[in-house]
């Protein structure tokens, strides 16, 4: 009977998840293959790996592309910062200027512009600095400035604050007026208003998907390749045109850029952790409905 | 006589072609507390606003302790400051919001002590002691290491009074403070303010809280579309108006 009082409590039975298993013994059999699949084909050439894993060509290229990740980047923060700002600023030149280079940055392949970039010289044979259509004051061969790093670093660059600019613009709209106007209202400067009360509230938006440019940015940089500047990939491929082991050599690329990227990975999960610990409060406030009137 | 804390005179502003201030004209004493209602829209907010220039003007002059706020006069016009000369004004002049406004990256402690130490460079221990005593003042000195989000919003605002008083305002003003509230938590935050208005503070009130105006406004400003429409003791304006719309609008929220 159901209404009689139970005097002991009643043991619960966990249902067993029996399709658990079958999926275990397929991703077992399956990893299995790929591992002999691996190690059974000579033509992986893992000796080959292990021999170009570390020659100072390879470890040269791999500096490139650390150093042109984060000068590309930086490039692309600062001037993704002057962007957002740009835009924000409710000036109406202001703002479509922004609006119109975002457009343009976001809309055409970063490959096409690279290319483009490295060919300027054919447009422009001479870049100079003046009045238009009046005197220069300075004057140089296209050919001379546009080298494969210049381009490579501004053509990565200009492309990223594009992308830059939409993050840093989401995390300042993400901090409602009213924090503004209670700093003013404080008498606070606007460098203390910005720098002690807006920007630590729009880093937890800004910070990560800057995480994820910074990675995508570190595997387009093996876009530069086809400029010739001897990042990793480029590195490699010097390599291979000679000797013709370009699986092997393709696989040293690989394993970098894994390895750099786990790195940043790492690096982004413990930036995100500390962001969060430090601002427990943040997340209503931020987003408080404004007084009307 | 002595100089007016607040003196408004001939104040008008526009939102494009909305007006949303009609020659506006008024004047607070110093030590005096004055509560300004109205219908929604009226621009009694507006009008708080521009006394610290959170807003600017489109006409006529505002001045606070004799000084124009956000404005200076050459030949005959008022010309806007700068933003830093802007913001010295400003830190005398306290101000209160409907969505209390604090930093909710910075602990209760934290958003009492950060104007002092930054605008006024008041050394770390010292802004420390003065925004613990605020805090045991507006009741929340357990609270002193808790974040915005874990303070119900009657304890937010009164830590929002705390932070405005750690600059030590002449003028303290109070943009609808208890509009926000649950009704049950409206009563701690009326407290500190008639606490504050009993200690002499002078006080400039957009409120709805009609017996709070009653009790400790010395004067009740009614505005409607922009103008003020009436002014005087609270006995004249809420319990006699001359002004048939007063009678309306009062009629409307005592009912």
């Amino acid at each position: 009977m159901s209404s009689s009082r139970p005097t002991t409590p009643l043991p619960v039975v966990r249902r067993r998840r029996l399709g658990r298993v079958p999926a275990m013994i397929v991703v077992v059999l399956v990893a299995t293959l790929i591992v002999a699949a691996l190690a059974s084909n000579p033509r992986f050439e893992w000796g080959v790996v292990g021999e170009y894993l570390f020659s100072p060509s390879i470890v040269q290229g791999a500096g490139v592309t650390v150093g042109l990740t984060v000068v590309a980047m930086a490039i692309g923060i600062l001037l993704g910062i002057v962007l957002a700002v740009m835009r924000q600023s409710g000036g109406v030149i202001l703002s479509a200027a922004a609006g119109l280079y975002i457009w343009f940055f976001r809309g055409t392949p970063q490959l096409v512009q690279l290319i483009f970039w490295y060919n300027i010289g054919a447009l422009y044979p001479k870049l100079s600095l003046g009045v238009p259509f009046g005197p220069q004051w300075f004057s140089v061969d296209a050919n001379d400035v546009v080298t494969p790093l210049a381009t490579a670093i501004f053509g990565l660059g200009l492309n990223e604050a594009a992308y830059m600019a939409e993050i840093v613009r989401a995390g300042l709209t993400a901090v409602g007026p009213g924090q503004r106007e209670a700093a003013a209202a404080l008498g606070l400067s606007r460098w203390h208003s910005l720098t002690r009360i807006v920007l630590p509230q729009a880093m937890r938006v800004i910070v990560p998907p800057t995480g994820n440019q910074v990675i995508s940015m570190l595997k387009s940089t093996s876009l530069v390749s086809v400029i010739a500047l001897a990042e990793l990939l480029y590195s490699a491929q010097s390599i291979y045109t000679r000797t013709f082991q370009t699986i092997p050599l393709l696989i040293v690329v690989s394993l970098w850029y894994l390895a750099m990227t786990t790195v940043l990975t790492l690096g982004q999960r413990q930036l995100e952790r500390r962001l969060n610990s430090g601002a427990r409060g943040l997340r209503p406030a931020a987003a408080a409905p404004r007084p009307h009137e | 006589m002595t100089t007016p804390m607040v003196e408004a005179w001939h104040v008008s502003k526009r939102f494009g072609s909305l007006v949303v201030l009609r020659d506006v004209s008024l004047v607070v004493p110093e030590g005096e507390v004055h509560c300004i209602i109205g219908p929604s829209g009226s621009g009694k907010s507006t009008f708080l606003r521009c006394v610290n220039h959170l807003e600017q003007i489109d006409e006529g002059e505002l001045r606070v302790g004799g000084e124009l706020v956000g404005y200076e006069e050459r030949d005959g016009r008022l010309h806007e400051l700068s933003y830093r000369q802007t913001a010295a004004r400003r830190s005398r002049i306290g101000m209160v919001f409907q969505q209390f406004n604090l930093f909710p990256h910075l602990t209760a402690l934290q958003n009492i002590t950060l104007a002092p130490s930054l605008v006024r460079r008041t050394p770390a221990a010292q802004s420390r002691e003065r925004a613990m005593q605020l805090l045991e003042r507006v009741g929340l000195a357990d609270r002193a290491n808790a974040y915005p989000m874990q303070l119900s919003g009657g304890q937010q605002q009164r830590v929002a009074i705390a932070r405005a008083l750690a600059m030590d305002p002449e003028l303290m003003l109070f943009d609808e403070p208890t509009s926000a509230l649950d009704p049950e938590l409206v009563g701690e935050v009326l407290q500190v303010m008639r606490d504050l208005a009993q200690q002499g503070m002078t006080m400039l009130v957009v409120t709805h809280e009609m017996s709070f105006a009653r009790d400790v406004a010395d004067t009740v400003i009614f505005m409607e579309g922009g103008r003020v429409v009436e002014a005087g003791p609270p006995d004249e304006v809420l319990v006699a108006p001359r002004e048939t719309r007063t009678r309306e609008f009062l009629a409307r929220v005592l009912r």
